[in-house]
C-alpha cells in the first residue's frame, strides 16, 4: 500500500525512532503486563504501521462494497438503504406466550422474528415424553403439533415478516409446519421468507443438540436445500453457525474456520447428492456468527469471513453468480461474555459487541438481554436490548459510511492474520478428509475444549479480566427481576397435545409417517411428506422417531 | 498403603447441550488428581445413577443450564437412595437461581456452585468433604 519508495523510507525511519522512544520509556514506566492479547489469546502489537499492510493490493484484497472479495460488504449502498434487521431471539413457555412477546417486539420496532424453542422441541421429543421431564417451555417455546404452530404465528403476516427458527435435528419438521401454516393462511410458499438454522455439523462440534449420526443428518439438510430451491426460493435453508462453536469456548479463528469448513461440507453434499449446480442454491446459504467482547478482533473476523467465503465459492466451487459468493450473516452478541455478577454491566458489554457486529457489516443482529445469564429475558430486559440496536443505528452515526475501519494498519493486518489462521485449519480439515471425518476424530471438539480450558485458567490467574467476576468485585446486591416459567406450562401443553392425539385421524397420520419412512429408506426428499404429515397433525416426536428408527441415534462421545 | 484416589463423575442430566462448564470441570478434576468419568450430554437421571454405581464413584457433579435442575437433581439423589447408594455425594452447578438452593439442599444436594465459582473452590470443597475409604 506504499505509494512510493520515499514514503516507505520515511515511515520506517519514524517507526524506528518511535521504537527507541518506547525502549527508553519502558525503563522507568514498564507496561502493566508482559503480553497483550485478544480474548482469543492472539497477541497484539503495541503499534501497527504502513509496514504491516505493505503487501495489500487495494483492488484485489480490499476493493469496494459489492465487488469481489466482498470484504467491505455485499450491498453497494451499505446501511444507507436499510439497516441490518433487528432480530431478537425469543421464545418462552407456550405458543401463546411467545406470540405475545413477538407482537410486543414488533410493536417496539423489531424488524424480523427469531424463534427459541424449548429443549424437547430442539431434540425432537414431544412434551409428554419422559425425556422432556422438567424442560417443557423452560428455555423456549414448546411446539408439538401444527396446532401449536398456528397459535405461535397468529396475527403475524407471513408474507411481510421474515422468521428465523433456531432448529436443527427436527428442522425438516418445523419448516414443514411453517410451510403448512402458510398454506392454511393462503400465503404462497414463493412469498414466505425466513431461515432455519439446520446446521447439524456445529451440533456435533459444539452445541450438542443431536439426534441421528452425521451422515443421515446431512442428507436431511440437503433435502431442505433442494426443496427450498424448487419451492421456497426466499428461504435460507441453512444458517451455517459459528455462534455456538464460539460459546463452547473456541477462539475467533476457530469459530471462523470451523464454520466455513462446515459450509464447504454442505455445499459438497448438495452438489454430490442432489446433482445441483452450485449457483442454484449457494445464494440461499446464510451464516451466523458470534460477536464477542474483543472489539477489533470481532470486526476483523467478520470482514475476513466474507473474503474467505468469496474465495472458496469462486476458486473451489467455481461459482459464477456473485450472489453465491456473498456471505450473508446474522450476528448475536456473546452470551458467554456476560456475567451473573453485577448483571447491569451486561448492557455495556452487549453494546460494544453489537457495535463490533455493525462495524463488521452484519445483516441481522440479536443483542443479548442483561438477564440472559440467568433465564429467558424479561420483557423490560428484551426491550433494553432492542433499544441498544436502535441507538446504534439511529444515533451514533456508525451506519453513515460503509466499512469505516478499512485501510487501518491494524484492522487490515488483523483481518489478514485471522484469515490466514482460518485457512490453516481449513487445509488441515481438508487433509483429514473433511469435517465429518474430523468430527469423528474429535478434532474440532478437542481444539475447542483446549481453548475453553486455557481461557478459564487465564481467568483464574487474573491474566484475563472480567469486571465483577475476577476484578472490581462488589458485595452489593444487584437485584433484577427474573422470568420464571411455571411448571403448569408443561402440564397444560401436555393436555393440549393429548387432545390433538384424540381428535385427529390416526389412519392418515400413520400413512404419512409411513411415507416419510419410505422416503428415508429410498433416499427421496422427505420435505413433501413432512408437510403432509404435519397437516395430518402428526407430532414432532412421531416424525423424529421415524428418523431415529431408520437412521439410528447419535450419542455424545463425552470428549473433554 | 497410599490413599485411594477420589473418583468423580461429571454428569449432564436433561436435554441441554451447554457442556462447556462440565468439560472444563472434568479436565480440572483430572488435573487435581481425581479419577474422572464424564457422561456426556443428554443423560436421564436413571442413566446417571446407574453409571455412578457401576463406576463406584465417590461423588457426582451435576451440571444443568436449562432450568430443569429443580426436577432432575432431586431425582438423581432419590434414585441413588432407592439403589442403596446414598453414600455417593451429589453436588450441582449451572444456572441455578438462589431461591432454588434451599429446595435442592433439602432434596439432598450437598453443595451448589454457580457462575463465578472458581475451579479451585470446587476442588477444595471435594478434597475437604470426600474421604475415599
Amino acid at each position: 500500500m506504499y505509494f512510493s519508495k520515499e514514503m516507505q523510507d520515511a515511515s520506517l525511519k519514524l517507526t524506528r525512532k518511535w521504537e527507541d522512544e518506547v525502549q527508553k520509556t519502558l525503563k522507568n514506566n514498564p507496561d502493566q503486563k508482559t503480553r497483550f492479547s485478544t480474548v482469543s489469546d492472539k497477541e497484539i502489537k503495541r503499534l501497527y504501521t504502513p509496514e504491516d499492510i505493505k503487501d495489500i493490493k487495494f483492488a484485489e484484497d480490499i476493493s469496494v462494497p459489492g465487488e469481489f472479495p466482498y470484504l467491505r460488504g455485499n450491498q453497494v449502498t451499505g446501511y444507507r438503504g436499510r439497516y441490518w434487521t433487528f432480530r431478537m431471539f425469543s421464545g418462552m413457555g407456550s405458543a401463546q406466550d411467545t406470540n405475545q412477546r413477538w407482537k410486543m417486539l414488533l410493536r417496539e420496532g423489531q424488524t424480523g422474528l427469531s424463534t427459541a424453542f424449548d429443549f424437547p422441541t430442539l431434540m425432537g421429543y414431544d412434551s409428554d415424553s419422559p425425556k422432556a421431564l422438567g424442560e417443557v417451555g423452560k428455555c423456549g417455546v414448546a411446539i408439538d403439533t401444527l396446532e401449536d404452530f398456528l397459535v405461535l404465528i397468529e396475527g403475524i403476516p407471513l408474507d411481510q415478516v421474515t422468521t428465523s427458527m433456531t432448529i436443527n435435528p427436527p428442522a425438516t419438521v418445523l419448516w414443514a409446519m411453517y410451510c403448512a401454516a402458510a398454506d392454511i393462511k393462503g400465503v404462497p410458499l414463493s412469498q414466505i421468507g425466513g431461515t432455519i438454522q439446520n446446521d447439524m455439523l456445529k451440533e456435533f462440534i459444539a452445541q450438542k443438540t443431536f439426534m441421528c449420526p452425521p451422515g443421515p443428518s446431512i442428507k436431511l439438510i440437503s433435502d431442505t436445500v433442494e426443496f427450498g430451491t424448487k419451492f421456497v426460493p426466499n428461504w435460507n435453508t441453512i444458517s451455517i453457525s459459528g455462534y455456538h462453536i464460539r460459546e463452547a469456548g473456541a477462539t475467533a479463528i476457530q469459530e471462523l474456520a470451523f464454520t466455513i469448513r462446515d459450509g464447504i461440507e454442505y455445499v459438497e453434499d448438495v452438489i454430490r447428492r442432489k446433482k445441483m449446480n452450485v449457483d442454484d442454491f449457494a445464494p440461499r446459504l446464510s451464516f451466523f456468527f458470534n460477536s464477542h467482547i474483543d472489539f477489533f478482533e470481532e470486526i476483523c473476523k467478520l470482514r475476513a469471513a466474507r473474503r474467505i467465503w468469496a474465495k472458496i465459492m469462486r476458486d473451489r466451487f467455481h461459482a459464477q453468480n456473485p450472489r453465491s459468493m456473498w456471505l450473508r450473516f446474522h450476528t448475536q452478541t456473546a452470551g458467554c461474555s456476560l456475567a451473573a455478577q453485577q448483571p447491569y454491566n451486561n448492557v455495556i458489554r452487549t453494546t460494544v459487541e453489537g457495535l463490533a457486529a455493525v462495524l463488521g457489516g452484519t445483516q441481522s443482529l440479536h443483542t443479548n438481554s442483561l438477564d440472559e445469564v440467568f433465564c429467558l429475558p424479561s420483557e423490560h430486559a428484551a426491550e433494553i436490548a432492542l433499544r441498544t440496536q436502535q441507538v446504534l443505528a439511529e444515533e451514533t452515526g456508525v451506519a453513515n459510511t460503509i466499512d469505516p475501519l478499512a485501510g487501518s494498519y491494524f484492522i487490515e493486518k488483523l483481518t489478514n492474520e485471522i484469515e490466514e489462521g482460518a485457512w490453516d485449519y481449513i487445509n488441515k480439515i481438508d487433509a483429514m478428509g473433511g469435517m465429518i471425518a474430523a468430527i469423528e476424530k474429535g478434532f474440532p471438539q478437542m481444539e475447542i475444549a483446549e481453548s475453553a480450558y486455557k481461557f478459564q485458567a487465564q481467568l483464574e490467574k487474573g491474566e484475563k479480566i472480567m469486571v465483577g467476576v475476577n476484578k472490581y468485585l462488589s458485595n452489593q446486591p444487584y437485584p433484577i427481576p427474573l422470568v420464571e416459567i411455571d411448571e403448569k406450562v408443561g402440564e397444560e401443553q401436555i393436555k393440549r397435545l393429548q387432545n390433538v392425539r384424540r381428535k385427529r385421524d390416526n389412519k392418515a397420520v400413520k400413512k404419512s409417517l409411513d411415507d416419510i419412512r419410505n422416503a428415508c429408506k429410498k433416499g427421496d426428499n422427505v420435505m413433501p411428506h413432512c408437510i403432509e404429515a404435519v397437516k395430518n397433525l402428526a407430532t414432532l416426536q412421531e416424525i423424529c422417531d421415524v428418523y431415529r428408527d431408520v437412521y439410528g441415534e447419535y450419542k455424545d462421545p463425552g470428549l473433554y | 498403603m497410599p490413599e485411594r484416589k477420589i473418583r468423580v463423575m461429571v454428569a449432564k442430566p436433561g436435554l441441554d447441550g451447554h457442556d462447556r462448564g462440565a468439560r472444563i470441570l472434568a479436565r480440572c478434576f483430572r488435573d487435581a488428581g481425581f479419577e474422572v468419568v464424564y457422561t456426556g450430554c443428554h443423560q436421564t437421571p436413571e442413566q446417571i445413577a446407574a453409571a455412578a454405581i457401576q463406576e463406584d464413584v465417590d461423588l457426582i457433579g451435576l451440571s444443568c443450564l436449562s432450568g430443569a435442575h429443580r426436577v432432575l437433581f432431586p431425582k438423581v439423589v432419590e434414585l441413588l437412595r432407592e439403589k442403596d447408594a446414598a453414600d455417593i455425594t451429589v453436588i450441582g452447578g449451572g444456572i441455578i437461581p438462589e431461591q432454588d438452593f434451599s429446595m435442592l439442599y433439602d432434596a439432598g444436594i450437598k453443595a451448589i456452585f454457580t457462575p463465578g465459582a472458581s475451579l479451585d473452590s470446587i476442588v477444595e470443597w471435594i478434597k475437604t468433604n470426600i474421604k475415599p475409604d
